[in-house]
């Protein structure tokens, strides 16, 4: 076929006519994000709109278009950018993602495309709905939590006997992906690896296969399929007129993870213990603050009436808050709590388990201990929060990297290895 | 009345067509579509089950549970709110022993809830196996049930629902209402050929009625310039869009109209083959218009050589859609008469490329297809007497809520909102939601804009889909929003991203704007959210269903300012008690 010619944000890019505009967007070198989109499946399934760009003026997903001569492309309009963004934060809103749990991380679609977008994280309210796990299927588990309805195992597996496997049941918001049984058990080894493969999550795991691979060797950890991941550093630091800054730390509900991640900066802890003094912090030991902070850091989201006092506080005290880990961010692994009704997790932890005896023990309630809330909130759920570090835990140089750009401006350039939900 | 599927299908239809028609015969005789139907269905049609299941699943008349021995829908849509769905709700539940959902413990009694039933002009409403009970009270209903547990079939009791034409234009002006004689339209075809009728569209402006205004002779033109042997005409009759009902009344009374509309657009683009899509809804019509396909058979309207005209072949049949918002669109009821799940193509081919399977296809409104047969008996000149320049003939406007009377307004083009409220006695009208959830939101200040097709981006007129529901001063307008945004929360088809999603995560916003949890900047989101919809969904329906909250910030901005204030603190609003009441319940 022909070379045309087509214009993507006002410059002129060629391709052979009839490519379809996310790969002919990729041969230019400009990155059109997408989830859904593979190559094998034809019509393109057009059902994440994370690759929605102005196509000739209309609003409509790249994977869904050809190039052709002449056409004019939008795709990094700042309005676009937000947009797409959006789209994928909401898909982290509607399941229930906890990437340090996942055995696809480091190797999944969506938790990649998060990082290639920069979401610290998502504008729009978790939805914790309680999904199903499918352990029934013979070979494989169905993680529904994890599901982003893409449909590209509906339309990729197949038996021998050409039969779907998988397809959408239910309509608007219980839409999930259906898995037959019957059929599911018919498929090769082969085959059954083959949908683990292609679903862009971790929705599929096949029992007895680990998706495994040592941290630094999975597919997404070290290069952005960006050229520019991060606007690049414009000037050196000036470090001259470094006033030295109060910092006040503390875990809500979390583990004290993201602190030891703090930690974890090897000799450059030197340098951080000149620039800064800190006051109330587990690293301190300081209960309670003895004065106003420049900026406050926050571990863990709010699991009782204690943490929502105490964050309050942190709010009062600070002139910056920022949270830090996923668990002050949007919940995080506490918030796996967040699906199921808080007194059938009390009563499995403390009357049903089976280390206690029956009547012999009783849910805690005393006038001195907090109390327990219905579910986990996020902190931007009680107070303004100015900032978010994501990671579980976020890595040493990512939450310094932060600091220092807010308390003495100093412009940093994170890296996309830097930048992880695990 | 002949079973779903027994009816006669086209020979050039493959099985699968019949899926929907056999669900329904079996959701009917078994109340339920049991594993063995699942099964069987599979079985035949050569698919996995879990495929059938998805269809099954994906239409919410079908049910996977037993329905109860009579299967009773109530209409939860905003209009059956205001006019009293909570205290019918309470009727039925005491009466039949069930609660919404479920069946009674006997088994006997199945209810329900569905979105907007068509009948905003006699809520209450429900439907009992598919039949219509309006203007229900607690002593109706206790009566309906009562007849019901003695042996009553409910296709016996129920309404013969009302038409409530309220309005016709002066002058004899009436178009759709004009008395029908059979075939008088049709036989008019003589004296065209096909571009000739596609002419006279083209003269007259005649724009479809569906709510998108596309001009009708565009669509028929490139479909008669198909190459195909084979194509379709279809007439969508889903009309799901709430507090619509326009043509519900059109079915009703003017059935005959509607087929000689469809025979004409058949006549002008070539096609041998019509369905009427009608939504399960208004199954309780399909008896009537079949009686009328059959007179028209016996009349030579329809069959072999039609009217006379050598050579003009057109068959029609019923095809009745079971519960799906989204199959009003159309290319979802594409998919839905090829007997899958009714979700929208991804639109690279129109309908009259590659419509019914993949054939080249007209799909119109009930009220487009009767406009036509009218257009072609009076002509186009007599035709553009009717309304304003640029915007002619009349439109039908289906109107509800708080007014005296509700019913079926057919105006002139070019009437004022104002004109229209007066005759409908709208009682302290303060918002106004035209064309359903998904049209446009308008105050009372606007009440001098004129209703026609002229302005595209309705920016000074408004274009009119069909409907009118009118809400006073005292209605709750975060209420009002709650019950669409419920509404495209489950009609969704799911498939993409932000309609399925989003319309969730709307959903708790608005919650936290009733809960008094809200703030300037939650009213914010919400805007920004609903631009997001609109800008990325696949089809119109996620595209539109945030029209209504965005409007309804941007013009009732006071009624949000004074009860949505901007929080001065770093607090955000948090109902501590609500979040400890669960674990209170452990005090000793
Ligand atoms: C979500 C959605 C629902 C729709 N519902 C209907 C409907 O109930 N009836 C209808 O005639 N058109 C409906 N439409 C419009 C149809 O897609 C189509 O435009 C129309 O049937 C074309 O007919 P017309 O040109 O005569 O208006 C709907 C569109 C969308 C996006
Ligand atoms: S790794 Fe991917 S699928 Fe797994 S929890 Fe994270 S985002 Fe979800
Ligand atoms: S299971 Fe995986 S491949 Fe299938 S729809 Fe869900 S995310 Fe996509
Ligand atoms: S916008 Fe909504 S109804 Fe339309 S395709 Fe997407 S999910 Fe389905
Ligand atoms: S990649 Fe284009 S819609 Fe999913």
């Amino acid at each position: 076929m022909a070379l045309c010619t087509f214009w993507i944000d006002g410059k002129e890019y060629r391709a052979e006519e009839g490519t379809n505009l996310i790969d002919a967007a990729k041969e230019n070198g400009v990155f059109i994000p997408s989830l859904c989109y593979f190559k094998h499946i034809d019509p393109p399934l057009g059902t994440c709109r994370t690759c929605t760009c102005r196509i000739d003026g209309r609003y409509d997903p790249a994977c869904t278009a050809y190039v052709c001569e002449g056409l004019k492309i939008e795709v990094n309009t700042p309005e676009l950018l937000d947009m797409r963004k959006a789209l994928v934060e909401m898909m982290f809103a509607e399941g229930n993602h906890f990437c340090p749990a996942c055995e696809k991380s480091g190797n999944c679609n969506l938790q990649h495309m998060g990082y290639e977008l920069g979401i610290s994280v998502t504008r729009f309210p978790h939805l914790f709905k309680d999904h199903l796990i499918d352990y029934q299927p013979k070979r494989m588990v169905m993680e529904h939590n994890r599901c982003i309805k893409c449909k590209r195992c509906i339309e990729e597996v197949f038996t021998y006997d050409n039969k779907k496997v998988f397809t959408a049941i239910n309509r608007g918001n219980d839409t999930m992906i259906g898995i037959d049984y019957e059929q599911e058990a018919k498929l090769t080894d082969e085959q059954a690896v083959n949908a683990m493969t292609i679903c862009p999550t971790g929705a599929i795991i096949v029992r007895g296969k680990s998706m495994a691979k040592p941290f630094g060797d999975r597919s997404f950890d070290m290069v952005s399929a960006q050229k520019q991941f991060k606007r690049p550093i414009l000037d050196k630091p000036n470090r001259v007129n470094f006033e030295k800054k109060v910092i006040a730390t503390v875990s809500l509900a979390g583990c004290f993870g993201c602190h030891m991640s703090l930690l974890d900066i090897d000799d450059e802890i030197l340098d951080v213990a000149e620039l800064v003094s800190f006051n109330k912090s587990p690293l301190t030991d300081i209960k309670s603050f003895t004065q106003r902070c420049h900026l406050g850091l926050v571990e863990g989201g709010c699991c009782n009436t204690e943490n929502i006092e105490t964050l309050k506080k942190f709010r009062e005290m600070c002139d910056i808050l920022v949270v830090m880990g996923e668990c002050a961010v949007w919940g995080g692994l506490p918030a796996m709590r967040n699906t199921i009704p808080l007194a059938e997790c009390l009563e499995e932890a403390y009357l049903n388990c089976v280390t206690s005896e029956t009547g012999e023990t009783t849910v805690p309630y005393h006038e001195d201990l907090p109390k327990i809330l219905d579910r986990i909130y996020a902190c931007n759920e009680i107070v303004k929060v100015d900032y978010t570090i994501p990671g579980c835990p976020p890595s040493a140089t990512h939450i310094w990297k932060v600091v220092k750009s807010l308390l003495w401006g100093e412009d940093y350039s994170l890296l996309y290895s830097e930048f992880k939900y695990d | 009345m002949r079973t779903d599927a027994a009816q006669k299908f086209f020979s050039i239809e493959p099985d699968r067509s019949r899926l929907l028609s056999e669900l329904w015969d079996r959701q009917l005789s078994d109340r339920y579509i049991t594993d063995e139907v699942i099964q069987q269905l599979a079985g035949k049609y050569n698919v996995s089950e879990i495929e059938i299941e998805g269809v099954v699943t994906f239409y919410h008349f079908f049910h996977r549970k037993p329905a109860g021995k009579h299967t009773i829908y109530i209409n939860n849509s905003i209009v059956a709110e205001l006019k009293g769905y909570q205290r019918i709700r309470e009727a039925f539940e005491q009466e039949t022993g069930a609660r919404i959902g479920y069946t009674d413990p006997s088994g006997t009694f199945g209810l329900f809830e569905t979105p907007c039933i068509g009948l905003s002009d006699q809520e209450p409403a429900a439907l009992i196996d598919f039949y219509p009970f309006t203007n229900l009270n607690a002593l109706k209903i206790k009566d309906i049930i009562r007849k019901l547990k003695e042996g009553k079939t409910a296709a016996e009791i129920c309404d013969a629902p009302d038409d409530h034409i309220r309005f016709l234009p002066a002058n004899q002006h009436t178009l759709f209402f004009a008395p029908y004689v059979r075939g008088v339209a049709v036989n008019k075809l003589k004296d065209f050929n096909s571009e000739g009728i596609i002419e006279q569209l083209r003269i007259s402006e005649l724009a479809g009625r569906g709510g998108a205004f596309f001009p009708t002779w565009k669509k028929w033109e490139s479909c008669r310039k198909e190459n195909s042997p084979d194509k379709f005409i279809i007439c969508n009759a889903d009309e799901g869009e709430p507090g619509t009902f326009k043509d519900r009344v059109l079915l009703n009374n003017q059935p005959g109209s509607v087929l000689e509309g469809m025979i004409i657009a058949a006549f002008a683009v070539g096609a041998d083959y019509g369905v009427i899509y009608l939504r399960g809804e208004y199954r309780w019509l399909k008896k009537k218009l079949e009686e009328e396909i059959e007179h028209f058979y016996a009349e030579g309207l329809l069959g072999k050589n039609v009217a006379g005209i050598d050579g003009f072949n057109i068959d029609i049949r019923l095809e009745i859609g079971a519960g799906a918002y989204v199959c009003g669109e159309e290319t979802a009821l594409l998919e839905s008469m090829e007997g899958k799940r009714g979700e929208p193509r991804t639109k690279w081919f129109y309908p009259v490329q590659k419509g019914y399977l993949q054939l080249p296809t007209v799909v119109n409104n009930v009220e487009t297809f009767v406009a036509v047969a009218r257009l072609i008996q009076v002509g186009s000149f007599e035709y553009q007497k009717r309304g304003i320049p640029g915007s002619n003939g009349t439109k039908l406007i289906s109107i509800s809520g708080d007014c005296n009377k509700p019913g079926i307004y057919e105006i002139e083009w070019g009437m004022t909102v104002a004109e229209l409220l007066d005759h409908c006695e709208a009682i302290d009208p303060f918002y106004i939601q035209v064309s359903g959830p998904s049209g446009e939101v308008i105050s009372i200040k606007e009440k001098y804009r004129r209703i026609s097709m002229l302005d595209l981006l309705a920016q000074k007129d408004i274009r009119c889909g069909g409907s009118f529901m009118i809400f006073n001063s005292k209605r709750d307008i975060v209420n009002i929003l709650m019950n669409f945004s419920e509404f495209f929360k489950h009609e969704s088809c799911g498939v993409c991203t932000p309609c399925r999603a989003g319309n969730f995560i709307i959903q708790r916003k608005l919650e936290r704007l009733k809960n008094g949890l809200a703030d300037s900047s939650d009213v914010l989101e919400l805007k920004s959210w609903g631009q997001i919809l609109r800008t990325t969904s696949r089809c119109g329906l996620g595209r539109t269903s945030t029209n209504s909250i965005i409007q309804a910030l941007e013009k009732f901005e006071d009624y949000f300012a004074q009860r949505f204030l901007s929080s001065s603190t770093g607090y955000r609003k948090f109902d501590e008690h609500h979040a400890v009441e669960e674990y209170e319940r452990y005090k000793p």
